[in-house]
């Protein structure tokens, strides 16, 4: 039987604030265990919680990156519950009043996946399992974190991975996170449930937690979809539980240890004031959001006419990004500046990693000073492709490689008025090319040679004045 | 009248005495006392002396500030870095916080020399000290009498002079309701006047911290001395008050509004009652204008608070779990089994019990019907309150409906020992400040507390009453003989 996939994402995501959400110790990945604390974030008896500001800043960020509305007034909540590595038995989040709601992601069909609500909550620390012990390191413990919550509106496995890619680029540009899922800075749970095609009702859902990677959450989402088929194919029921994908065996299983109705007893946090976010703010951060990557992709294609294959590669990045325009800004092509990055800058970059940081260097003008003398032909693609190579390698200017003797300096226009030039002032000559005496062709290089002090691509003037003799 | 901080302040000034002479006294009188009256659970005298080395040095250099040298007691449930502080509670038994509450780390930096730790009820949770894991302090005025709780020990050393100041917590009327019961002064600030940072929650939007204390005058001497926002502290205020608090308390209460709320005296024990009436003719005869004016929100005070306390304690407690600090079980099979035998262990009866019930009314199914109900009422007791108070400068209440219990009084439940609270905890729920005073004994030569109630920020118009009346009144109480004869 057919089914149709009902699938929504709850995404955290680690903000790169320089510090942790409740107090002054260093977010900085890694570092001795329990080296980044303080009596606040290991719920010392006695401290108290005080809310940095950048956190609700960087949440807001997020918030109008994906079109959503920002709630005014907002409040922490805390939601109890038991585990090791929560040292006060109680995460401060947010329940009933999260700081944004009602947004969308934009898939490229043009489907909108709406963004219920963001909130913001700290990360608990984490248990590390050695010599048969378990030990609990809290350097992670109260590490800023939003939570973004999908609606329900992903129906396939693929939609499912475009939705968390598109996320994942767009926390990026806007310099929140690095999203990196592997080290945990970004981290997808994927709810899903089945049910026939028109049917307006659910059907039970289950909670596949963690999954790591872009990849994964596609097979996830797959495997799940044909877990939850066969039973139901086979007269069964969904029990609503939470799972666990295994990447090794492609496979979806439940989780040994949670139970499902677990009751957080909610409440306001009694530790910190209700807030509230003045509209001028909001729109201040508004003001200062980076043009979006979509929308760059957009632009990159129907204003600068770049092909799609092309402006792909280099939205993605926002550094790659940035240095596209910046040289353009300073007056180099979009057609050599844009291959000039995809074809030898990117040659230098094997992962994505690389693309990402994009530490080259040459400054956008040093490249677009290159660039320029490829636009004006005084230097053709392939010198401009090894120079470049040069320069990358060196960090020094173009001046270095490219001396003005080395420079061709005759555009193609130039050098055809110029063989027209020749062939005027040479009759006799023409004739006697004509007449089959090939050296003749001679007289007419020696004029453009004298004309442009050498520098003209004689192979190219040559191909010209045959052209033009044989008219 | 034994002396008050200002007269040790200058002696300690006139080399009458020095800090450590002073410091020496008050230890051999609570060497002397102590191990009757239960009322410190944990000893500094090593710390001390030091400390009263270092202020004897302060005071040599001149410029001390006024608490300079002058020994006192904090209640167990206030950090101390690298000092004993348990809440009373087998669950944090030896535990010793690496930091310092900020109350602490104002009056250490002012010289202050800290005697020890009181006892207390255990988590502050009870009306009687009695669910101290040390057991009971005594009440020094009758040692088979309670000293009323939470902050028993906290008003049992400065009844029994064996401290010159303490500070307590007061959740739901635990500085006020002791200090009635052990005739000493307390004051619970405004919510927010003080730093909570530092201070073991129990109830966190209720809890806060101050000062307990011979006199009216000293209370206003610790209270400017502890007050002020705190950056770690978010729900504290930097309040603009009066540039000297102390010196509020001569100015003259004619004129003065003073509101009477019915509801405050129901079901009072009569001889507290005529006290209470006898206080408000005084204030009246000297010029003050007395205002009936009523409450009526006042008799859902009881349960609002119990819910709202109890929900939040039963989150602030749930972080004793045995795996970072404080009691740990000796046998278990897994870290569940761990936690689960920790708590079982190492809380008592009446924290288990608030934490059951806290646990109760946050639960999916019952949190609108308690909690959520429970903070609407609150804020109708609030508007109750600000509108009293646009009438009122002060209300005048009992402190507790009755004086100090016999020691192991086994004749009230739970809910008859919550009911003990009835005049307390309005004040907490609405955040505003509140003193008692003693105003009298019982036939049994028990003391009798009056709380006059401010509006929020307001403890200099709630000092200044309170002073006029205790100068006015006269001796109302017996002079405690013994401590430290200073």
């Amino acid at each position: 039987m057919n089914y149709e996939i009902v699938c929504g994402i709850e995404t955290h995501i680690e903000l790169a604030t320089k510090t942790k959400i409740f107090c002054g110790c260093t977010t900085e990945f890694g570092g001795e265990p329990n080296t980044h604390c303080c009596p606040v974030c290991t719920g010392q008896p006695g401290a108290l919680p005080i809310l940095n500001q950048k956190v609700v800043q960087y949440a807001i960020k997020a918030g109008l990156a994906l079109n959503c509305k920002i709630n005014t007034k907002s409040h922490m909540d805390r939601k109890n519950y038991v585990y090791p590595d929560l040292p006060k038995a109680y995460q401060i989040s947010q329940y009933d009043e999260p700081l944004c709601e009602n947004g969308y992601i934009e898939l490229d069909s043009g489907k909108r996946i709406g963004i219920t609500r963001i909130h913001i909550e700290e990360d608990a620390g984490k248990l590390v399992h050695e010599d048969g012990y378990t030990y609990i390191d809290y350097n992670r413990g109260g590490v800023p974190l939003i939570e973004i919550v999908s609606e329900p509106d992903i129906s396939s496995a693929e939609e499912a991975k475009e939705y968390a890619e598109k996320l994942q680029l767009i926390m990026r540009y806007i310099g929140i996170s690095d999203c990196k899922m592997q080290e945990g800075s970004m981290r997808c749970d994927v709810n899903l449930s089945l049910r026939k095609p028109g049917d307006p009702n659910f059907g039970v859902r289950t909670e596949i937690k963690n999954i790591n990677s872009l990849s994964f959450i596609q097979k996830a989402v797959m495997a799940e979809a044909e877990r939850q088929a066969d039973i139901l194919d086979a007269g069964g029921t969904i029990v609503q539980q939470t799972m666990r994908y295994d990447e090794a065996t492609n496979s979806v299983t439940p989780m040994r240890d949670k139970e499902n109705s677990d009751d957080y007893r909610y409440f306001p946090d009694p530790d910190i004031l209700r807030f509230s976010i003045d509209e001028e703010k909001v729109e201040e951060i508004q003001r200062s959001l980076p043009e979006l990557p979509f929308d760059k992709l957009k632009r990159y294609m129907n204003v600068l006419g770049l092909p799609e294959a092309t402006a792909k590669q280099i939205f993605r990045y926002r550094k790659v990004a940035e240095f596209f325009e910046g040289a353009l800004a300073e007056g180099a092509s979009v057609k050599n500046t844009a291959n000039l990055i995809v074809g030898t800058i990117f040659s230098n970059m094997d992962t994505e990693e690389e693309k990402e940081l994009f530490a080259i260097k040459i400054s956008a003008s040093q490249f677009a000073a290159l660039v320029k003398l490829a636009d004006e032909k005084k230097i053709n693609i392939g010198v401009a492709q090894s120079t470049l190579q040069k320069m990358l390698e060196t960090g020094k200017s173009v001046e270095e490689f490219i001396k003005p003797e080395d420079l061709v300096g005759i555009s193609d226009d130039v050098l055809e008025s110029l063989c027209k030039e020749a062939i005027d002032a040479n009759p006799k000559a023409v004739a006697d090319v004509r007449s089959g005496k090939d050296k003749a062709i001679n007289t007419m290089f020696g004029y453009i040679m004298k004309k442009t002090g050498g520098k003209a691509d004689i192979r190219k003037a040559e191909a010209l004045l045959r052209k033009l003799i044989g008219e | 009248m034994r002396a008050g901080i200002s007269e040790l302040a200058k002696k300690l000034r006139n080399r009458e005495v020095s800090a450590v002479e002073l410091t020496k006294a008050y230890i051999d009188a609570i060497e002397k006392l102590n191990p009757t009256l239960n009322a410190y659970v944990h000893l500094t005298f090593d710390t001390a002396m030091k400390a009263a080395q270092e202020a004897d040095q302060m005071l040599k250099e001149g410029d001390a500030p006024l608490l300079c040298g002058i020994p006192m007691a904090l209640k167990d449930n206030i950090c101390t870095d690298g000092l004993t502080t348990t809440c009373c509670s087998k669950i944090l038994k030896d535990f010793k916080p690496y930091y310092d509450a900020t109350v602490w780390e104002k009056l250490k930096a002012q010289g202050a020399v800290l005697l020890g730790k009181t006892n207390m009820d255990e988590f502050a949770m009870g009306s009687t000290s009695e669910t101290s894991c040390y057991g009971a302090p005594l009440n020094p005025r009758n040692t088979n009498y309670v000293t009323g709780g939470s902050s028993g020990g906290s008003a049992a050393v400065v009844c029994a002079n064996l401290a010159a100041y303490s500070l307590g917590s007061d959740t739901g009327g635990s500085i006020r309701q002791p200090a009635s019961f052990c005739g000493v002064v307390g004051l619970k600030p405004t919510y927010g006047a003080v730093s909570r940072y530092g201070l073991i929650a129990y109830g966190s939007s209720l809890d806060q911290i101050g000062p307990l204390t011979n006199s009216v005058k000293d209370a206003a001497i610790v209270f400017e001395a502890i007050k002020g926002g705190d950056k770690r502290d978010q729900t504290s205020a930097d309040y603009e008050y009066d540039s000297s608090l102390a010196e509020c308390l001569d100015r003259d209460i004619k004129g003065m509004r003073i509101g009477v709320a019915q509801e405050f005296f129901d079901g009072i024990n009569p001889e507290i009652k005529s006290k209470i009436e006898e206080a408000i003719k005084l204030f009246e005869r000297n010029g003050a204008v007395i205002e009936n004016i009523s409450l009526p929100a006042l008799k859902l005070a009881l349960p609002v608070y119990y819910i709202i306390a109890c929900a939040e304690a039963s989150s602030n407690l749930g972080r004793y779990d045995g795996i970072r600090y404080g009691y740990r079980t000796s046998s278990y099979t897994s870290i569940e089994d761990m936690i689960v035998k920790t708590r079982s262990e190492g809380f008592g009866d009446e924290v288990k019990r608030r934490i059951m019930l806290g646990t109760y009314v946050l639960s999916s199914g019952y949190y609108d019907a308690y909690y959520k109900k429970a903070c609407l009422i609150r804020e109708e007791i609030n508007r109750e309150f600000a509108t009293v108070f646009e009438k009122c400068d002060v209300l005048i209440a009992p402190t507790a409906p009755n004086t100090a219990f016999p020691l192991n009084y086994k004749g009230a439940s739970p809910v008859e020992m919550y009911l003990s609270d009835i005049c307390t905890v309005p004040v907490n729920i609405a955040g505003v400040p509140a003193i008692s005073v003693p105003c009298g004994e019982d036939a049994k030569g028990l003391p009798v507390g009056m709380q006059l109630i401010g509006r929020r920020f307001g403890e200099a118009t709630v000092l200044q009453a309170a002073h006029f009346y205790e100068q006015s009144a006269g001796q109302v109480i017996g002079v405690y003989e013994g401590g430290v004869g200073i």
